[in-house]
């Protein structure tokens, strides 16, 4: 379904990703973990088509295409979703506004009839309750004054009405609760089947515990220096950040 | 040609004719007014307060005295079914067959100024003002008004339904000076709309000013929507007077004319006013828009809340001049002051010139100016979710917009509002249906 190879991105003549290769296939759940700085976000950031970003060398394929030739628009018509870290906040467009235009975008792509109002406030309305969001937040500005556990609703709430083959959850798990963060899990794992994948980038391994993973991805200097199952995870809970760093160093000493 | 020699020469015969030509203190203040128009001529850009508003091609242009066009279908149209107290004038003329006042409270009055100059000309003559206030455009207006609305509300009046008025200039080249005013005794309450529209006039000017005189603890809520044709000229000038513990809500939403003007001027005469000035303009093409708003805080405990939004195309040119005085001894004034531009095109620009003169100590003042392009962390989200590139610009104009519109109370006097910018904003029509 997505296949990176050796994949070098930069942000200001900075390097931060330095040969990332990572292969995810439909129906299974990836997670990626690594210290602050470590190109985790970067990451997201590439696959989602974020022009402040520079790809310098690499290559992703995303359901047979080349990913870094789509506009971003295409990416995420095509089923590629990103759940930000930081939602960004649009004052004077509602929500109900967004999330429709959101879906339709989506059902056009894929030939189907656009929803009218009625029939998107029926689906959305579904959702919400899912996911634990009051229903006022449809008339609300696009996240505006929001919490962060409502912004983090809030994504997964387009994650659940958009159905993206490919998901990638970008630290969805900061600043949330326990009690949110389950509902955060529940609405992810509702998503899983066997046509689904899943990408859970977080510093924490937490979120695991109720996003069960299949791989657990050890990010460090901009590439992946240990990869392993949910175990892995655990063991990084453990022993914290600072071997993996300094497998990074010595695995940078050794490519020089 | 419109210039000065062309108006002040028509002035003789228009004052003979007017509404209220017999009224010995309105033809000395008309004669006064003419001759300071005479001695200034039009603003130019020499003065401070008109240093980016140029109005040569107005001086190029001429103006007729016009007919009677046919306007009934427009007006009906611009009404549509909307409640409320309906007076419509037809370039700058009272026009009764079009109008609707309907019923009305005790001790509330809402007619045309002509037939207020014959009712009551002493009530017009407290509020009429005089030829010094503003500048020379608002001396024309007085020298030459003839028609406009005067409303007035006793002690304690409240008007449950908006009065409308709605201004059509119908004949091309027309030139139309209404005056308006409205006048609120104690604790009354209503809410006025001044619609200015065209109905394919072309190059007509219009040249208003709008006076309020709050008494104390009154409510006025004031719309005014400019839509006149992309090639009229809209001079307008609005002052207000408050006394205490009054509120003056003010809504500017200018989107038509080759060249608009508004100037605001709003003065606190007593303690614990509140003064909301919200504004929205959006200009393309060649066109120009001006605000001037000053803010008199001249007594304590006064809050005033200024936002004007600009969206800008094409070789369009904005300007905000905002001036806020704190006078000594007015404690506890709460001031804020913003103004934000949407700058869509490269050629489009923008001045933002907020003016504070602060000389008590006790004031919490606040003021801030933006210029820019539409936010390209917001692109990159609704893009990120499937909207194309020009679905999100729209969307994210819109909804700069639709901020200003928001702060629009009554709710009901925002779907006009709406409709204008739907018909401006490309992509408008499917925008903001929720």
């Amino acid at each position: 379904m997505l296949s990176i190879k050796d994949l070098h991105a930069s942000v200001e003549d900075k390097a931060i990703l330095r040969g990332l290769n990572l292969e995810v296939k439909a129906g299974e759940v990836h997670a990626i973990m690594g210290p602050n700085g470590s190109g985790k976000s970067t990451l997201s950031q590439v696959l989602a088509g974020r022009e402040d970003y520079k790809v310098d060398s690499g290559s992703v394929q995303w359901q047979g295409q080349d990913l870094l030739s789509m506009p971003i628009e295409e990416r995420a018509r095509s089923g590629l979703f990103l759940a930000f870290q930081y939602p960004i906040e649009i004052p004077g467009v509602s929500n109900a506004y967004f999330l429709r235009a959101a879906v339709n975008a989506s059902r056009r792509h894929q030939g189907l009839p656009e929803l009218d109002a009625m029939d998107f406030i029926k689906k959305v309305k579904a959702e919400m309750k899912a996911v634990g969001m009051k229903e006022e937040f449809l008339y609300r500005s696009v996240n505006e004054g929001f919490s962060g556990g409502e912004k983090k609703r809030n994504e997964v709430l387009q994650m659940t009405l958009l159905e993206p083959k490919l998901a990638i959850l970008d630290e969805t798990d900061s600043g949330l609760d326990i009690d949110a963060l389950k509902v955060v899990a529940d609405g992810v794992n509702r998503l899983r089947s066997p046509e689904r994948a899943l990408i859970v980038i977080t510093h924490y391994q937490r979120l695991l515990d109720y996003i069960v993973p299949d791989f657990v991805h050890v990010l460090a200097g901009g590439r992946i220096v240990r990869s392993g199952g949910h175990e892995l995870a655990l063991e990084l809970e453990e022993r914290g950040y600072g071997w993996v760093k300094e497998l990074a160093s010595q695995e940078k000493g050794a490519a020089a | 040609m419109s210039t000065v020699q062309t108006w002040v020469t028509g002035f003789t015969a228009h004052a003979r004719s007017s509404a209220g030509a017999k009224l010995p203190w309105l033809a000395a203040t008309r004669q006064r007014a003419i001759e300071r128009f005479a001695a200034e001529g039009w603003p130019t850009s020499r003065q401070e307060a008109w240093r980016h508003t140029s109005l040569a091609v107005l001086e190029q242009q001429s103006f007729l005295d016009a007919g009677k066009p046919s306007v009934a279908q427009f007006a009906q149209q611009l009404r549509g079914d909307e409640p409320g107290h309906w007076l419509v004038f037809v370039d700058g003329r009272h026009a009764p067959e079009l109008s609707d006042v309907g019923s009305l409270p005790a001790g509330a009055r809402v007619q045309s100024l002509s037939e207020a100059l014959e009712q009551v000309p002493e009530q017009v003559e407290a509020v009429f003002g005089n030829e010094l206030e503003g500048s020379s455009t608002a001396a024309l207006n007085a020298a030459l008004a003839a028609d406009g609305a005067f409303i007035s509300l006793a002690r304690g009046v409240e008007l449950d339904k908006p009065v409308h008025l709605l201004f059509i200039a119908a004949s091309p080249q027309a030139a139309s000076f209404p005056r308006n005013f409205i006048v609120a005794d104690a604790a009354a309450r209503a809410v006025v709309v001044e619609h200015y529209a065209g109905q394919g006039s072309g190059a007509s000017l219009t040249n208003a000013v709008t006076r309020a005189e709050l008494a104390a603890d009154a409510h006025i809520t004031h719309l005014k929507l400019q839509q006149e044709d992309a090639q009229a000229f809209h001079l307008g000038a609005i002052s207000v007077e408050q006394a205490k513990g009054s509120v003056f809500n003010s809504h500017s939403m200018s989107f038509g004319a080759r060249l608009a003007r508004h100037d605001i001027a709003n003065s606190f005469a007593g303690d614990h006013c509140e003064t909301l000035l919200n504004g929205l303009y959006y200009v393309d093409g060649r066109r120009h828009v001006d605000h001037h708003t000053l803010i008199d805080h001249a007594r304590p405990h006064g809050v005033s809340r200024e936002f004007y939004r600009g969206i800008l195309d094409d070789t369009a040119r904005g300007v905000f001049g905002g001036r806020i005085l704190v006078a000594p001894g007015a404690d506890k004034t709460d001031a804020v002051q913003r103004s934000d531009s949407l700058l869509l095109s490269r050629m489009a620009k923008a001045d933002a010139r907020p003016e504070l003169e602060i000389y008590a100590d006790d004031v919490k003042c606040a003021h801030g100016a933006t210029v820019g392009q539409l936010d390209e962390d917001s692109m990159f989200y609704l893009r990120s979710r499937g909207l194309d590139e020009t679905h999100a610009r729209n969307v994210l104009t819109y909804a700069f917009a639709a901020q200003a519109v928001d702060r629009i109370e009554p709710p009901a006097l925002r779907s006009k509002v709406i409709a204008a910018i739907r018909k401006l904003v490309p992509g408008g029509a499917s925008l903001g249906e929720f």
